[in-house]
């Protein structure tokens, strides 16, 4: 069970933080932050400073900020696998039943090791979504699954307690083979192409923010991320 | 196995590491005296202990870092030059096979090239290795790896699979310093991308998959899909389904399997479990 024994990690963590030169490392480093700026559009004010669901803050909230993404993925793959898309092979369903399942175990773990902590169950909308059609229902798992790996990336700095570090990069690595698979059934190879690796061979990272505005889309609740940590 | 050449090239690039191994004449004789005791299977775990000195305990953190981004090099060094004569070879299929191999080897080089920089501008000394540095073969164990295309994928998805444990092992390192972390972890997720593409070509292909063992992009149970007990130590630990002391299979009364559960979430391998595994495949 986690629990919120973070506190105790906190100082000397941050004491130590200036060990490595942190300007000459980010001078190097600099253009891969700029990777994958998706431009953001949400047709709904996703994300909210007052009211909303209270993500929480410190490593509770980005374990619910997790959470909330796992119950997005989870609920889109059960109605994925519940109204197969038109000419799904025995393969691909098989694929994205295996999906299905992983996600709902994430779900399910968050939940389970957040205990009273965890954010409510939320409401998805996927409106926008055509589950009759394969372009679109693959279209919407490539979203995902490549939204998932920018954000476990870009939270793994935000994370006091290694215990949940490695957690969060037990289930990041089974998100990115999800996104390289989704993305080979749309074309074949693409697993790792420009559009999700820079230059440097990096994937992406992104904030809460910039992941939650793009999720929120698919939310009907509002979420509040303000108290998250930013660093 | 040519430990003196491993300790060689590495003093090149960190002239303390013998210090940190004691000295050389000690490092040599104990590991003298350990060749004549161990058997040679339990070597590299030996070797690996004794890395696992030098790198694995120092209390600095900017040393801690560097050494992990230094540890990681190696491996991006094995894996850049496998790929590069993996590419060579002339066995890979022309067309997307040898595409998608192209472009694996191209982010090995990438990350080669990312981690030396960030070391660097860390104010450490990279490792370095060139292509005499490694036998694929491992010692015999992969004789036929560049001219057999179905062990050359086999090695190629137990190198990809290794990455990714050996990176989410080191994450703990990493957590003082955000952006060595996110960096780490920027890479972390490309190998897990390219180790479901090496599974489904393996699917694709067939070759050496056991009998009733479906490979495919995520690692099921311990299970390698390769039928050679060589790679087993790449997959040992993967069958786990207890997360956080929460159990995953059938969690909250939801219908998921053993199989499912374990592929839900990969495991990290310590640092001294990664030497073990790819000490064969130093020249």
């Amino acid at each position: 069970m986690l629990t919120n024994q973070s506190k105790n990690v906190v100082q000397p963590i941050e004491a130590n933080k200036s060990g490595l030169s942190r300007r000459r490392f980010l001078g190097y480093v600099g253009a891969s932050s700029a990777l994958l700026v998706t431009a953001a559009s949400c047709k709904k004010d996703a994300v909210t400073t007052t009211g909303g669901v209270n993500l929480g803050s410190g490593d509770t909230g980005i374990l619910n900020y997790a959470y909330a993404l796992e119950q997005l993925e989870a609920a889109f793959y059960v109605m994925v696998a519940a109204s197969p898309y038109s000419g799904i092979t025995a393969v691909e369903s098989a694929y994205l039943t295996d999906i299905r399942d992983h996600e709902v175990a994430h779900r399910e773990f968050f939940k389970a090791a957040l205990s009273t902590s965890a954010i409510q169950g939320l409401t998805p909308d996927f409106s926008s979504v055509n589950f009759a059609d394969r372009t679109s229902v693959l279209a919407t798992a490539k979203a995902f699954e490549d939204l998932g790996v920018t954000a476990y990336n870009g939270a793994g700095k935000l994370i006091v307690n290694p215990a949940y570090l490695t957690l969060a990069g037990k289930i990041v690595s089974v998100e990115a083979r999800h996104a390289a698979l989704i993305r080979d059934l749309i074309a074949p190879g693409s697993f790792a192409d420009n559009t999700a690796i820079n230059a440097m061979g990096l994937d992406g990272a992104r904030t809460p923010a910039e992941v939650l505005a793009i999720a929120g889309k698919y939310i009907k609740e509002t979420l509040n991320a303000s108290n998250l940590p930013t660093s | 196995m040519n430990l003196q050449n491993i300790i060689f090239e590495i003093e090149k690039k960190d002239p303390e590491i013998l210090q940190k191994l004691d000295t050389r004449r000690k490092v040599m004789k104990d590991f003298a005296r350990m060749s004549g005791k161990v058997a040679l299977a339990s070597m590299p775990f030996a070797l690996g202990s004794m890395f696992q000195k030098a790198y694995g305990s120092p209390t600095d953190t900017k040393d801690i870092i560097i050494d992990t981004l230094n540890f990681a090099l190696t491996l991006e060094y094995i894996e850049y030059n496998f790929y590069i004569k993996a590419v060579a070879s002339g066995i890979i299929p022309t067309g997307a096979a040898t595409t998608a191999l192209t472009v694996i080897r191209d982010h090995e080089g990438e990350h080669v090239a990312f981690l030396k920089a960030a070391i660097t501008a860390s104010g450490g000394t990279p490792v370095s290795f060139t292509a005499a540095s490694f036998d694929f073969t491992a010692k015999g164990t992969f004789p036929t790896v560049f001219s057999d295309y179905g062990v050359l994928l086999a090695v190629a998805q137990t190198f990809e699979d290794t990455g990714v444990r050996a990176y989410k092992g080191q994450a703990g390192n990493l957590i003082s310093n955000n952006d060595v972390l996110t960096a780490a972890l920027q890479i972390h997720s490309v190998e897990a991308r390219h180790a479901a593409h090496v599974r489904q070509m393996r699917r694709a292909n067939g070759a050496l998959i056991p009998a009733g063992v479906t490979v495919k992009p995520w690692i099921t149970l311990n299970q390698s899909g390769i039928g050679s007990p060589a790679v087993q130590p790449s997959y040992d630990g993967e069958e786990n389904v207890v997360q956080a002391g929460v159990t995953i299979t059938n969690i909250g009364g939801q219908a998921i399997s053993a199989s499912a559960a374990s592929e839900a979430f990969d495991e990290p391998l310590t640092k001294e479990q990664v030497v073990a595994i790819v000490t064969p495949f130093f020249a």
